[in-house]
C-alpha cells in the first residue's frame, strides 16, 4: 500500500516509525533540508554546539527524535527539501515541489503532520526589519547561532515568550524586556488548575525567575501600543502601556512577538477535512478523531497541525495515527501501545486547556487597533481599509465574513495566504461587525500551500 | 535589522555578492543571516510602497524575505542556504 | 406560512446578470425582490477571469457584448465605482497557422458589428508588445476591450440596487417555484413571494429552474481554473487570450498576472468547486510560452466557481418557451462577466416593456426543445 507521509517533525518521526515498524515503506517528505521540526530544528552541518546547549530541557526528547529521524530515513522513500503544495482526495494525489520541478504522487493513505507557527497580533511597526515572530527569533539562535538584534524585546504571551528571552539571555544576547499581555492574575487562576504536567509548569516557572533574577524588566498586563524605528534603520524603540495605565517606552532595536500558535492546516483543508473553530484554543482546527482519522478516508492528521499540543503530544499522536492508518489497512498494529498514548493524550489535553485559559490570544487588541496599521503584511492592507469593507456605505457595501472582506480588500490575498494576518484579520471584522470571531470565518485554504514558480511545470507534450 | 552572531560562529568564511558589493559569511549561513549579519540591512522592499522588510516568521512561512538569487530568481531568504560566490539581490 | 410578500418582478439568482436586472428594474420604480442561495458574485461572477471582451463572441452576442460595452464605460455614474474596470485592449494571440487564420476570419465578423480590430504579426507585433515570446506568430488587438475585478462588480450593482429600492435577499435559496394564476409563486426555506413577473438568473442552477417550467436544457457546470501569481513589475497592459482559448492572462496594475485555462471540478450541489493541480501546472506552461518573462514567477494562489454551460457554448436569453412572465438569462458558459451590465438592462426592458432593441436571434430557450434545432457540443 502507497502511504505518504508531510512532515518530519515530532509527530512525522513517530508516525513513520510506527508504519515502518508493521513493515510500510512510506513516501516521507518534509519542506526543510533535515527533520526534526521547528521545534527540535538541526543547524546545519559545521555548527557544533550539543543538543544540550540547543534545545535544554529538551534535549533528551531531541536527541531520541533525531536519532529515530536518521534511523528511518534509509527504511522510507526520505524527500526533504520538498513543499507539499497542494492534495487531492479524488483522486489521491500528494502534489509536491521539489529541487523546483512540480510532481504528482499517488497515495493510498496519507497522514499530514503539517506543525504550527506562531499567532500574530499586528500592532503599527510590525513591518519593520527587526521584528520577527517568537518561533523566528528562537529558531535565528537555535539554527544560526544569532540574535535578532543587539537589544531585544520580547512581547506576547504564552510558554513560548518566557522560553525564548531565557534563551536569548543564556546565550548571551542583551534581553531588553519581556512584556507579557496576559495579566499575571489570569495566568495564575487557570495555572491553577494544572496538576497534570507538573513538570512542563515547572519549566515555565523557572524560567520566570531565571529571567527576573538577571534583572531583566518583565511586565505582565501590558498593552503594547507600537513599534517605532524606521524602514532603513529598523526598530529603535517599544512602545506600550504597563498594567497600571502608564505608557512607556523601552529602546530595544529587535522585537519578538507572538501569541502562541496555530495549526498549519491548509493541506488538510485542500484535502476536503472539514474545518471547525475550537473556542478553548481560539482556533480554527481540522475534524479528527483521537486516533487523527478525519472524516475523509485515507486521510489522518497528527501533531499541531491537527490541533496545538506541543511537541510531547505531536510525538503520541503521529504514533497513534500510524496505528489508525494501519488498522484501517488491516495491518498489523499494537494495541497495548495506543492505549497508553490515548490515556495519557487524555491527560495532557486537560493540561493544554488551562495553559489555552492562561495564555489567551489577546483579540480584545483588535479592536483597539489604529486604522493605519498595515494589518497584511503581504498586501499592505490597513486596518482601516478593512474596517470600512465592513460598512454599508462602501462602494460594494458591507462584507459580512472574512472572505468577502478579503475579496473586497485584498486581505490575506498575497504570498503567503493569510497564514500570517488571517486571524488577525477576522478579529478586526468581528470587532468592527460586533459578531463573534467563529461566525466571522477563516480565510478558505488554495493552492499553492506555498508560492509555486511558474518554471516548476513540467513541460508537457501537450503545453502548447 | 542587525543579526548578532552570538554562539557557534566558529565556521570557515565565505563570500557572497549582495546588490553588488561583495560581503563576508560563514559556511552554514542562510541568506538571510549572511544579509542581515552583515551591513545588509533589509532584505526587501514592499511592492506597494510601505518600506523595506527584512522576513518575519524566519521558517519558510511569511514569504517576506524573498531575495533574488543569480541563475536562480527569488528564494526565500531564510531557507536558503547561503554558498560560496552566490550573488544575490534585493527582490 | 404567511400569504406571499408581492412584488412586480422576482429574479432568482445574484450574480451579475440578476443584480444588474435588479438594479435597471428598481430604477424604473418596479418593486423587485432577489433571491440569491449565498452571498451575491459567489459563483461564476465573482470567481471569473474578469476578462471585458468584446473580441472573439460569436455574432449571436456581440449585440449585447456591444450594450454591454457602453455600459461598462459609464459604471462609475451609474453604481458608484468602476469596479476597477480598464480599457487596456483585448490581444487574441496565434501561435500556429490554423490559429492565425481564426483570428483572420473574425476580422470580417467584427467589422460588421462595428468592432474595430487591428491584425498584427511579425516585428510590428513584437515591437508593439515586446513582452511576447518566440511561440507566438500573429495577433489580433481590441482596443475598447479590457477587464475589470469579478469580485467587485455583482457587490456593487447589488448595493445600487438596494439603494434604488430592490431587496435583494442574501442566503436565500430558492426551494420551489411555480406559476400562480397570471404570475409566479417563489418559496425558500422560510419565506414566500408571488409576482407577475420571474427572472430566472440563476447561473448553471439556471437549468433546474428552466426545468420547474417544463423546458429543460443540457446544461453542464463550468469551472474554469484560474490562478494568480505574484506582484511584479507592470508590463502587460492588454488582457491576453488565445486562439482555442486553452490559456489567458493579465496583468494588473498592482503586478499580479491573473491567469486562466482548462478546468477545475465542482459539484453544484453544495455548492462547491476547486481547480486541479494538474490543470493549474499546464496553464502555468502555456502562459509562460506567451509570456517568457513569467518563468521566474510565483503563483500564489488558485481557485474555480460554477458557471453554466451549454451545448453551443452560448447562453440562454430571453422569454420562456413555456410559460408567458418567465424571463431567462443563465448558461453564460464561460461568458457573462462582460454581458452582464446589459442583461440587466434587456431583461428589465422584457419584463416591463415586453420587448428589447437589442437582438437574441440565436439565444433563446427554444433551440433545446426542437430536436433539430439542438447545436452538437
Amino acid at each position: 500500500m502507497r502511504v505518504a507521509v508531510v512532515g518530519a517533525g515530532p509527530a512525522g518521526v513517530r508516525a513513520v516509525e510506527q508504519l515502518v515498524r508493521a513493515g510500510v515503506r512510506p513516501l516521507w517528505l518534509d519542506e526543510a533540508p533535515d527533520g526534526g521540526g521547528r521545534i527540535y530544528q538541526r543547524p546545519p552541518a559545521g555548527f557544533v554546539r550539543g543538543a544540550r546547549a540547543l534545545y535544554g530541557l529538551e534535549a533528551r526528547k531531541a536527541r531520541a527524535v533525531h536519532a529515530t529521524l536518521d534511523a528511518l530515513k534509509p527504511l522510507a522513500d526520505w524527500q526533504p527539501n520538498t513543499l507539499a503544495w497542494d492534495i487531492g482526495a479524488d483522486p489521491r494525489l500528494l502534489h509536491t515541489l521539489r529541487e523546483g520541478r512540480a510532481e504528482a504522487h499517488g497515495f493510498d493513505a496519507a497522514i499530514l503532520c503539517t506543525g504550527a507557527m506562531d499567532r500574530i497580533m499586528p500592532l503599527p511597526g510590525w513591518t519593520l526589519p527587526g521584528v520577527t515572530t517568537l518561533g523566528g527569533a528562537q529558531i535565528a539562535l537555535k539554527a544560526q547561532g544569532c540574535a535578532i538584534g543587539r537589544c531585544v524585546a520580547f512581547l506576547g504571551s504564552g510558554p513560548l515568550l518566557w522560553l525564548a528571552a531565557y534563551q536569548y539571555m543564556k546565550a548571551g544576547a542583551t534581553v531588553a524586556a519581556v512584556l507579557d499581555t496576559t495579566p499575571f492574575a489570569a495566568k495564575a487562576r487557570a495555572l491553577a488548575g494544572l496538576p497534570h504536567d507538573p513538570a512542563t509548569l515547572a519549566k515555565g516557572l523557572y524560567y520566570v525567575a531565571r529571567l527576573r533574577a538577571a534583572g531583566i524588566l518583565v511586565a505582565e498586563g501590558v498593552t503594547p501600543l507600537a513599534i517605532e524605528g524606521d524602514g532603513e534603520r529598523g526598530v529603535s524603540a517599544l512602545h506600550w502601556r504597563d498594567s497600571s495605565g502608564r505608557e512607556r517606552w523601552l529602546d530595544c532595536d529587535a522585537v519578538g512577538l507572538g501569541w502562541g500558535v496555530r495549526p498549519e492546516l491548509q493541506l488538510a483543508d485542500l484535502a476536503g477535512v472539514p474545518i471547525r473553530f475550537d473556542a478553548v484554543q481560539h482556533n480554527w482546527v481540522p475534524e479528527r478523531d483521537a486516533m487523527g482519522r478525519t472524516p475523509l478516508p485515507g486521510i489522518y492528521l497528527a501533531g499541531d497541525g491537527a490541533g496545538i499540543g506541543g511537541a510531547d503530544v505531536a510525538e503520541m499522536t503521529g504514533a497513534c495515527a500510524a496505528q489508525a492508518l494501519l488498522a484501517d489497512a488491516g495491518l498489523r498494529t499494537e494495541a497495548r501501545l495506543t492505549r497508553r498514548l490515548q490515556g495519557r493524550l487524555r491527560r495532557q489535553a486537560r493540561f493544554r486547556a488551562a495553559l489555552d485559559r492562561a495564555f489567551p490570544f489577546p483579540a480584545h487588541l483588535a479592536a483597539a487597533m489604529p486604522d493605519e496599521t498595515i494589518l497584511c503584511r503581504c498586501e499592505a492592507v490597513t486596518a482601516g481599509e478593512l474596517r470600512a469593507a465592513a460598512t454599508p456605505e462602501g462602494p460594494h457595501g458591507a462584507a459580512p465574513e472574512v472572505n468577502r472582506a478579503k475579496a473586497f480588500t485584498r486581505i490575506g490575498m498575497g504570498r503567503c495566504q493569510g497564514r500570517v494576518c488571517g486571524m488577525a484579520a477576522a478579529e478586526v471584522l468581528a470587532a468592527r461587525l460586533g459578531r463573534g470571531v467563529a461566525e466571522i470565518g477563516r480565510l478558505r485554504g488554495q493552492a499553492p500551500v506555498k508560492p509555486l514558480p511558474i518554471m516548476a511545470a513540467p513541460a508537457g507534450e501537450d503545453a502548447a | 535589522m542587525q543579526l548578532v552572531r552570538l554562539v557557534d560562529q566558529d565556521r570557515p568564511g565565505i563570500r557572497f555578492v549582495f546588490e553588488g558589493r561583495r560581503c563576508d559569511a560563514r559556511a552554514g549561513d542562510t541568506l538571510l543571516t549572511a544579509i542581515l549579519a552583515g551591513e545588509g540591512g533589509f532584505l526587501r522592499r514592499s511592492e506597494f510602497g510601505d518600506g523595506p522588510r527584512a522576513g518575519f516568521c524566519l521558517m519558510g512561512a511569511c514569504q517576506d524575505c524573498r531575495v533574488v538569487v543569480e541563475g536562480r530568481g527569488p528564494v526565500r531568504a531564510c531557507v536558503t542556504e547561503c554558498t560560496p560566490g552566490m550573488v544575490v539581490r534585493r527582490a | 406560512m404567511t400569504a406571499p410578500a408581492e412584488a412586480d418582478v422576482l429574479i432568482i439568482g445574484g450574480g451579475g446578470a440578476g443584480c444588474s436586472a435588479a438594479l435597471h428594474l428598481a430604477r424604473r420604480g418596479a418593486r423587485v425582490v432577489l433571491l440569491e442561495r449565498g452571498l451575491v458574485g459567489s459563483q461564476a461572477s465573482g470567481a471569473n477571469y474578469g476578462g471585458v471582451r468584446q473580441q472573439g463572441r460569436h455574432p449571436a452576442e456581440l449585440p449585447i457584448a456591444r450594450r454591454a460595452h457602453a455600459l461598462w464605460r459609464r459604471l462609475p455614474e451609474l453604481i458608484g465605482t468602476d469596479c476597477e474596470f480598464v480599457q487596456t485592449g483585448h490581444l487574441k494571440l496565434a501561435r500556429d497557422e490554423a490559429e492565425a487564420a481564426e483570428l483572420l476570419a473574425y476580422l470580417e465578423v467584427a467589422a460588421s458589428h462595428g468592432l474595430r480590430l487591428e491584425f498584427l504579426e511579425g516585428p510590428a507585433l513584437r515591437r508593439r508588445f515586446p513582452w511576447l515570446g518566440p511561440a507566438v506568430l500573429a495577433g489580433s488587438f481590441a482596443p475598447e476591450d479590457g477587464s475589470a475585478n469579478p469580485r467587485l462588480l455583482s457587490p456593487a450593482l447589488a448595493r445600487a440596487a438596494r439603494q434604488a429600492g430592490a431587496t435583494l435577499l442574501e442566503q436565500a435559496a430558492v426551494t420551489n417555484c411555480r406559476p400562480d394564476g397570471d404570475g409566479f409563486v417563489v418559496e425558500t426555506a422560510t419565506r414566500r413571494f408571488r409576482a407577475a413577473r420571474l427572472l430566472n438568473t440563476a447561473g448553471f442552477w439556471g437549468g433546474q429552474v428552466a426545468a420547474w417550467f417544463g423546458e429543460p436544457v443540457p446544461i453542464r457546470p463550468h469551472t474554469p481554473n484560474m490562478m494568480v501569481t505574484e506582484p511584479i513589475p507592470y508590463a502587460i497592459a492588454p488582457n491576453v487570450g488565445v486562439a482555442g482559448g486553452n490559456v489567458y492572462l493579465r496583468q494588473i496594475p498592482r503586478g499580479n498576472v491573473i491567469i486562466g485555462g482548462g478546468h477545475g471540478v465542482g459539484d453544484p450541489a453544495v455548492p462547491v468547486s476547486r481547480p486541479l493541480a494538474q490543470v493549474t501546472l499546464r496553464a502555468m506552461r502555456r502562459a509562460a510560452m506567451l509570456v517568457p518573462a513569467l518563468e521566474g514567477v510565483s503563483v500564489i494562489r488558485s481557485w474555480s466557481g460554477i458557471d453554466g454551460m451549454m451545448p453551443d457554448k452560448l447562453p440562454v436569453v430571453g422569454p420562456s418557451g413555456t410559460t408567458p412572465g418567465l424571463f431567462h438569462a443563465f448558461g453564460f458558459s464561460g461568458h457573462g462577466f462582460q454581458l452582464g451590465p446589459a442583461i440587466g438592462a434587456i431583461l428589465c426592458e422584457l419584463a416591463l416593456d415586453g420587448r428589447t432593441e437589442t437582438p437574441l436571434e440565436g439565444l433563446s430557450i427554444r433551440r433545446f426543445l426542437a430536436p433539430r434545432g439542438v447545436t452538437p457540443a
